[in-house]
């Protein structure tokens, strides 16, 4: 690890302003990646600004059809949370598998989203789920924010606040965790929302999470498995390395996609 | 028996300090005035050293002093066996350098060693390091290495380090001419990277007073590092070099060798005059740690009519990586070619093993060692065979076993088992597997989508390494002996000296119930000391499943010369005749009366004798004995794995793994058990998981465990074990080891299993590991071709 400035900020302006002092700052949330990343002298910023202490951004919260995750909210929070899963229990599902009890406790929504892992699960439900992304500037429909690998619509200094889901009529992920890592392979959110079918892949995308239009279209006319025994047109570029070649992850998401609307009964 | 001896499942001594963080490992071990090493590494494969600029390093704060190859001029680190070509001429040897010279060989090579006052100032530093590489084409293909014309060292041309072969070609060919059936595969045994719990660690000291050097490290046997290290790279007599190897957490193999990192900080050590210590990051281990398996092989096995194996030859080539690791040039050869007449009657075999250099890490020892590379070949070819020609899985080994009134039986491959009964032994195996009811289970599973396969395996491996005899005429550079030393002290409480090295497989509980079960006292008063060459006499270290079968009959050898001396004090206390006196529970009686002598009284008159005679009795009670087997042991074993396959995803689950295992004589079934599971661990995770890869210019893909997939608990069924039970002929003990039967036994079942359930959707084979995406592609790949015909 190289040095750096740490400062815990006891707000969110409070964070931004370090930010804006910092040459290179960086925000660390629940540090799961971002920590490994620095020991392994991958990354050098100047300045860490810990979240830690906005206990502002902590919480969950719902409001008629929609849940408000705070950004610091960790995995095991969503996962434990009556509200979540009796509101959207797909997502309460997904968080429930995110890598091990340790990262759980300490990793974070906003974190996650934040970093855009190509394999991380949750983009999968804020692209799924048609979430919004709440940031102390503005607001981000999900759609805008995952722009490529690592890459997101977030401004320089932009610090996420909350992640607003809409709670659908019924949703599934399924995730095939890559055999080593255990971070998503493929994950497949189906969510059959109020203004149709939504699905989202991770893990797959060589430019990371996407949407499937065609088994979008087809499952508006009719939400069974086997309305996707039909050709992904319009596939992005899917990702290849040792664990799964192109053709095995999109494979991987028909059968995943499939075993998702199953489980949406 | 009682209830702390042989036969007992007693509960580990040394679990309590384990499981409460109370153990001392090398990195727990801080000395005074401790300075902290970084060892700089090739991050490329192969290059040339143009220069190495220190400068702006040696300024950086903390640091104590940075040396390179330039300056560390020593020996060549050695390897422990030669192995000759065909024509007799000797193996190619290149030199071996602790930290490179001009030139680095694999990414990991170590090429400077930063000393500082911390390990983060020694890391710092480092990065300021300017090295120029001029980069050179790597050699990082096996299977291509040798038609290469880039040479990883000029002095071994082609690549090749031998060209060794076993049996007499010509003789087997001919059987192959006129055989009924033959079965000819292509096998690829995967490379695996070992993982040990805790990372390599070293710490170097010198004490300019006495000139003494002391080194503390991961070792598996200090005695053979200190004489690898001490004779050969740096030159330091015996009785000024202690080597330490304090707990150690867990080693299969790739803690055997003499590292690098060892001699460099022992060396550094005596130029700073402060100790230095090193441990490895994980990343560094997989750039480190030797390697195992990585063989291809063509093999073929001939039948004649009656389904009888008549003949079996072997075309080799063995992955060495960049330099000659201790053990590397005899894993495929003597604990490979020599195993390949398996559990069968097969009266012929040939093999032939060309040993290749690549700009990869070394290749050495790994849990089971060459012995898991020619089951799975063999296994393969069987499971084969049986299918062509239209024989069960059971019925092609019966059909072929050695019988069990044919031992001892020497196979055409050098070696001679003494005992074992391969039949009850597949008996018990089938039983405990309920083989009878798997066609009921594979057609539930189809009902629910999935294939269902069972898959077998029947092995012999030789361990107890070595009879020194054998394994020198085999090319050993030593013999392979092991020691003991038993001290009774005054009040009845006893110290074993052993130089077996215990990290992880229960030497002082095992070895402690020997103790108790021979002399009668209780486990508590026994101790079990090793991993100090100070302490130990000498020893040759633990693997090879030597621990108990040479080890331990070491220490039955002291215990009967502990027992002779103590029946002649008791006579003497007694006034009888020591031939007259009978040890039984812990007690002296004269025969036939009612004088006796409790253990404890003997010991305590050893040290305080008052009237012993001079010519016929020394006082202390303390012996010392070497122990030098007569020939290898020969467990075997059956094992039998179930699995289940999603032929949507190629998942493939271990639905159930069954071993049976003749191990000889157990001491502690607990202990046997645990091993068997470790094993059974590491075989499902190197059939299915495990696979070291390189990229075309030798980096290392799967450097971290994010791409290199080791087998968890939910990865593994609950295991069926069992033994069946033949004793080793010519141990006291009658063990013959239990360390590596797991992982020899069990990777062909699995891929047996993986096979049998896609053998009908038209696969013929997979590669190890059958992960997801390989059974995926194998299955379509099928499907295609069987659409086209």
């Amino acid at each position: 690890m190289y040095e750096f400035n740490y400062h815990k900020a006891s707000s969110v302006s409070d964070a931004e302003q370090a930010l804006r002092n910092a040459s290179d700052g960086k925000i660390v949330a629940g540090g799961q990646t971002l920590l490994p990343t620095l020991k392994q002298r991958l990354a050098s910023p100047s300045d860490l600004i810990d979240l830690g202490g906005c206990s502002e951004l902590c919480g969950i919260s719902v409001d008629g059809d929609t849940v408000t995750i705070g950004a610091m909210t960790t995995h095991a929070m969503v996962a434990n949370s009556a509200e979540v899963q009796s509101a959207i229990p797909a997502l309460a599902g997904l968080a429930s598998n995110i890598g091990d009890a340790q990262v759980r406790n300490l990793g974070t929504i906003g974190g996650s989203i934040a970093n855009n892992d190509p394999a991380a699960d949750y983009p999968a439900a804020c692209l799924g789920l048609g979430a919004v992304i709440v940031t102390d500037k503005r607001e981000i429909v999900a759609d805008d924010f995952f722009t490529g690998l690592f890459e997101t619509a977030l401004d320089e200094h932009e610090i996420i606040t909350a992640i607003r889901f809409p709670k659908p009529e019924k949703a599934c992920y399924q995730k095939f965790p890559n055999p080593a890592s255990r971070y998503a392979l493929v994950g497949v959110m189906v969510a059959k929302m109020s203004s149709g079918v939504r699905v989202a892949v991770t893990g797959a995308g060589a430019d990371g999470v996407f949407r499937v239009d065609a088994f979008e279209s087809a499952l508006d006319g009719s939400f069974s498995a086997s309305s996707l025994d039909i050709e992904m047109v319009h596939l992005p570029d899917l990702l290849e390395d040792i664990h799964g070649s192109p053709g095995y992850r999109e494979n991987l998401i028909r059968v995943m996609g499939k075993r998702a609307v199953e489980a949406c009964g | 028996m009682n209830d702390t001896g042989i036969g007992a499942s007693v509960r580990r001594k040394e679990d309590f300090r384990f499981l409460t963080g109370q153990g001392t490992y090398t990195d727990d071990i801080n000395r005074p005035g401790q300075t902290y090493g970084y060892i700089l590494r090739s991050p490329v494969a192969h290059a040339k050293i143009n220069g190495i600029d220190l400068a702006e390093a040696k300024a950086a704060p903390g640091v104590v002093a940075i040396f390179t190859g330039d300056d560390m001029q020593v020996g060549s680190i050695p390897c422990g066996w030669g192995v000759n070509n065909k024509d007799g001429s000797p193996m190619n040897e290149p030199p071996h350098p602790a930290l490179a010279q001009g030139k680095v060989r694999h990414v990991g090579d170590q090429v400077a060693i930063v000393i500082a006052e911390s390990y983060a100032e020694a890391r710092a530093a480092a990065e300021l390091i300017d090295v120029d590489y001029e980069e050179l084409p790597a050699v990082a293909d096996l299977a291509t290495a040798l038609d290469q014309s880039t040479l990883v060292h000029d002095e071994a041309p082609g690549n090749l380090c031998y060209d060794w072969e076993i049996g007499e070609e010509a003789q087997v060919n001919a059987i192959f001419e006129s055989a009924h059936h033959v079965t000819s595969m292509d096998i690829v045994n995967n490379r695996l990277v070992p993982n040990a719990m805790e990372p390599r660690a070293a710490i170097g000291e010198y004490d300019s007073a006495t000139g003494e050097y002391t080194l503390y490290t991961t070792s598996q046997n200090p005695h053979v590092i200190r004489l690898l290290m001490g004779a050969f790279v740096l030159q330091i007599p015996e009785h000024k070099l202690r080597v330490v190897a304090p707990d150690v957490g867990g080693g299969f193999g790739s803690k055997i060798f003499h590292y690098a990192e060892e001699a460099i900080v022992t060396w550094a050590a005596q130029k700073v005059r402060r100790p230095i210590k090193w441990r490895a990051e994980r990343s560094e281990s997989f750039l480190s740690d030797a390697h195992g398996r990585d063989h291809v092989t063509k093999a073929e096995l001939a039948l004649d009519q009656d389904g009888k194996f008549i003949g079996l030859r072997c075309y080799t080539k063995a992955n060495m990586g960049a330099y000659l690791s201790t053990f590397s040039t005899c894993v495929p050869t003597y604990l490979h070619a020599t195993l390949l007449a398996g559990v069968y009657t097969t009266p012929a075999i040939y093999c032939n093993v060309k040993a290749v250099f690549t700009n990869t890490v070394p290749v050495d020892a790994y849990r089971g060692a060459g012995r898991p590379e020619a089951t799975y070949l063999l296994e393969r070819l069987v499971d084969r065979a049986a299918r062509e020609t239209g024989m069960s899985q059971s019925e092609i080994r019966r059909k072929n076993f050695i019988p069990e009134d044919a031992f001892p039986y020497q196979t055409p491959v050098a070696l001679q088992y003494d005992s074992g009964n391969y039949t009850a032994t597949l008996d018990r195996a089938e039983e405990l597997a309920d083989v009878a009811g798997f066609q009921a289970r594979r057609s539930e599973a189809a009902s629910r989508g999935k294939l269902r396969g069972l898959g077998y395996s029947t092995y012999v491996e030789a361990c107890g390494i070595a009879p020194s005899a054998v394994v020198g005429s085999l090319g050993a550079r030593a013999g392979l002996f092991e020691s003991a030393n038993i001290r009774v002290h005054p009040t009845g409480s006893v110290t074993v000296y052993t130089g077996s090295h215990s990290h992880g497989q229960g030497h002082e509980t095992t070895f402690a119930q020997l103790v108790s079960d021979s002399l009668g006292i209780p486990i508590e008063n026994v101790d079990i000391s090793h991993g100090d060459t100070n302490k130990v006499a000498f020893g040759m270290g633990t693997y090879g499943s030597r621990s108990l079968a040479v080890g331990g009959e070491a220490i039955m050898k002291a215990l009967d010369k502990v027992i002779t001396k103590s029946k002649k004090i008791a006579a003497h206390v007694l006034e009888a005749d020591s031939a007259d006196i009978e040890f039984k529970d812990g007690k002296f009686t004269v025969a036939g009366t009612d004088r006796e002598m409790a253990f404890g009284d003997v010991a305590l008159t050893a040290y305080v004798p008052h009237n012993f005679p001079h010519d016929e009795l020394e006082p202390g009670l303390e012996e010392q004995a070497f122990y030098d087997p007569m020939n290898f042991t020969y467990p075997a074993g059956c094992h039998i794995c179930e699995v289940e396959i999603d032929p949507d995803t190629g998942v493939v689950e271990v639905v159930a793994m069954t071993a049976m295992d003749d191990v000889g004589r157990v001491i502690n079934p607990m202990i046997v058990e645990g091993q068997i599971h470790g094993g059974l661990a590491q075989g499902i995770g190197q059939a299915l998981m495990e696979g070291a890869r390189y990229d075309d210019d030798g980096q290392l893909l799967t450097g971290s465990y994010m791409d290199y997939c080791m087998p968890r608990a939910d990865d593994l069924p609950d295991f069926k074990v069992g033994t069946t039970t033949t004793l080793c002929t010519h141990n006291s003990l009658g063990v013959k080891g239990c360390g590596e039967v797991g992982a020899i036994g069990s990777p062909p079942a699995v891929i047996n299993a993986v096979v049998d359930a896609l053998w009908d959707q038209g696969v013929r084979d997979i590669a190890m590991p059958a992960t997801p995406n390989a059974v995926w592609n194998a299955l379509n790949g099928a499907k295609t071709a069987m659409a086209a015909e």
